[in-house]
């Protein structure tokens, strides 16, 4: 089986002063996460799309999904965690109880603030995790990083030629996601900004896709004016 | 769902459109897999139409001639997975005697309005065609191409006199191709030549049963009837010899686009009683109509696939730009996008 996770547990914290989840803002005539979960949903390699919402905002999720999208059997909704893992983990957790995971199940996880996700970088994403197992969307850094520990002197400039940013989806063996977290101790799980570095803990190979630099995730009040400004772009003919 | 429409902006630049659409609407979501690039589609992308034409018309995504996969149908006709070709005009009306591509209110894709380069193709129901198994989709990818050829040979049938021993069909390029394969199949007892420029193009023309250097035609070589397919500055020179190897009350289907006023000698087409019709683009009824024929007669396919001159894969903007340069640069055949972007 393949099972997308459309991440949408976070409450939104940077957006400013705003009671709504940044998922949940609208873009154009619908809700963020709804542009998302409807570009999974033209995916028929996917068995099943699990939305994983705030806890609180469950009901809400499955509310604004049946008024955009209607009745799906593919589409659920369950609860996340207090971190980013954490709700991959509680998905997993659930999808393991639903349908009982098997050795070769991928889950292709994305930020639902991510709308402008094209079917290339979907399928691209579910070839290579079938293949490698773990598979990282990134686009190559524009500007140099620049490493600093202190925040106030450099201690390092990697070559720009190296850097990459990272986006989403990122996807994964099932089964194999499930077990080397597993295996994290409580300082290693600390560290994890994100999934693929649970791979990269335990040296174990996550190939790249190509991702866009239009993958924007929308995050800020800024993120959202140029969502919507690139909307707008659109709207010619 | 927020759709990527990848637009030409400028000659030779395309950029990307986000427009949103809906899997609610009434409309079948349709994801492109091969798309062939055609001369109407290069006048633009190589800024050859006219300034207040491009003015007017881009920002605009190009291509009309695709097939591609259904992935969303609300009202659950297509199967998801059906393979299908996209048909690029849309009628707003309909008329008991004029043709949907004739109808001035009709749109029509990568002319006025967006072409099939996009993430995903929305459309109406009655737009796609199912594509035969037999058929290849790179074959595929130029149906409308085929039915824009089927449209002409039947405005042909209903309008030439009975005595067809000899076609003429004037081009050697993709559409002469065609339309000289399908005139051969629908009168196999006529005798079809090809006239053109260039040698290694007629070569190309095995099904014909004869073709013509436009300088080397004997002198004695006539046409009961003929087909002009250049276009562009060949369409007068083409014009010019149809009427002077034409016999008398022939007719001539004209097929070719020139963006120039081309001169006609209306003296000998008066002398003559010539007959003389235009035909563009094709419809519906046009498309069934191709898709039998690549599905009842076996050969067709077969030298429909020896037209498909490159497959470029494309998975960014710059493959675009490639595969049109290619396309510029090559000397026969069909350019198809792999559309991977």
């Amino acid at each position: 089986m393949i099972y997308a996770l459309i991440l949408a547990a976070g409450k939104g914290t940077r957006m400013g002063n705003v009671d709504l989840p940044k998922q949940f803002m609208q873009l154009g005539s619908r809700p963020i996460v709804i542009h998302t979960v409807e570009k999974f949903m033209l995916h028929d390699a996917l068995d099943r799309i699990i939305v994983v919402a705030p806890q609180d905002w469950l009901q809400y999720t499955t509310d604004i999904l049946n008024r955009y999208i209607g009745h799906d059997p593919r589409l659920m909704v369950t609860a996340g965690g207090p971190d980013r893992n954490e709700s991959i983990m509680n998905a997993l957790r659930y999808v393991d109880k639903q349908f009982g995971i098997q050795a070769d199940d991928i889950v292709i996880t994305h930020d639902s603030v991510r709308p402008f996700v094209t079917r290339r970088i979907i399928e691209e994403n579910i070839q290579y995790a079938l293949e490698t197992g773990a598979v990282d969307t990134v686009i190559p850094a524009i500007d140099t990083i620049v490493k600093s520990t202190s925040g106030q002197y450099i201690d390092e400039i990697p070559y720009r030629t190296e850097m990459y940013q990272g986006q989403t989806p990122q996807s994964f063996n099932a089964r194999k996601l499930m077990h080397l977290y597993g295996e994290l101790s409580a300082e290693e799980r600390s560290t994890l900004t994100d999934a693929c570095k649970i791979f990269t803990l335990r040296q174990q190979p996550v190939r790249l896709v190509r991702g866009e630099v239009f993958n924007i995730k929308i995050t800020t009040p800024y993120d959202l004016k140029v969502a919507e400004a690139l909307l707008e772009g659109g709207t010619h003919h | 769902m927020i759709n990527q429409v990848y637009r030409l902006v400028a000659p030779r630049r395309f950029e990307i459109a986000y427009t949103e659409c809906s899997l609610q609407s009434s409309g079948v979501i349709v994801r492109p897999q091969y798309l062939s690039i055609c001369a109407a589609d290069q006048r633009y992308y190589t800024g050859s139409r006219a300034k207040e034409v491009l003015q007017q018309k881009l920002p605009m995504a190009l291509i009309h001639e695709a097939m591609g996969i259904v992935v969303h149908d609300p009202q659950g006709h297509w199967a998801h997975g059906t393979r299908v070709v996209l048909i690029p005009n849309h009628p707003t009306e309909s008329d008991d005697v004029v043709a949907e591509n004739y109808l001035r209110s009709s749109k029509f894709c990568s002319s006025s309005r967006d072409g099939f380069m996009q993430d995903y193709v929305v459309v109406a129901r009655d737009r796609l065609v199912e594509v035969p198994s037999c058929v290849s989709p790179t074959v595929a990818a130029f149906t409308e191409l085929v039915s824009v050829s089927t449209h002409a040979i039947d405005r042909f049938a209903v309008r030439a006199h009975e005595r067809r021993d000899v076609l003429g069909v004037w081009g050697d390029g993709n559409l002469g191709f065609i339309v000289a394969l399908l005139l051969k199949k629908q009168y196999p007892r006529s005798q079809v030549y090809v006239f053109g420029k260039t040698e290694h193009k007629l070569a190309h023309f095995s099904f014909a049963d004869g073709t013509y250097l436009i300088d080397a035609i004997p002198r004695d070589l006539t046409v009961h009837h003929a087909f002009e397919c250049t276009g562009g500055m060949g369409s007068q020179v083409a014009i010019a010899q149809i009427i002077d190897r034409i016999e008398p009350e022939g007719t001539i289907s004209l097929l070719g686009v020139s963006e120039l006023p081309v001169e006609v000698n209306t003296r000998m087409v008066l002398e003559k009683g010539l007959t003389l019709f235009g035909s563009s683009r094709s419809g519906r009824a046009d498309f069934l109509r191709a898709v039998e024929i690549l599905q009842t007669q076996a050969d067709v396919p077969q030298y429909l696939q020896t037209l498909v001159g490159t497959v470029c894969d494309v998975h960014s903007i710059q493959d675009m730009v490639n595969a049109f340069e290619t396309d510029l640069t090559t000397s026969w055949g069909k350019t198809v996008m792999a559309w991977n972007v």
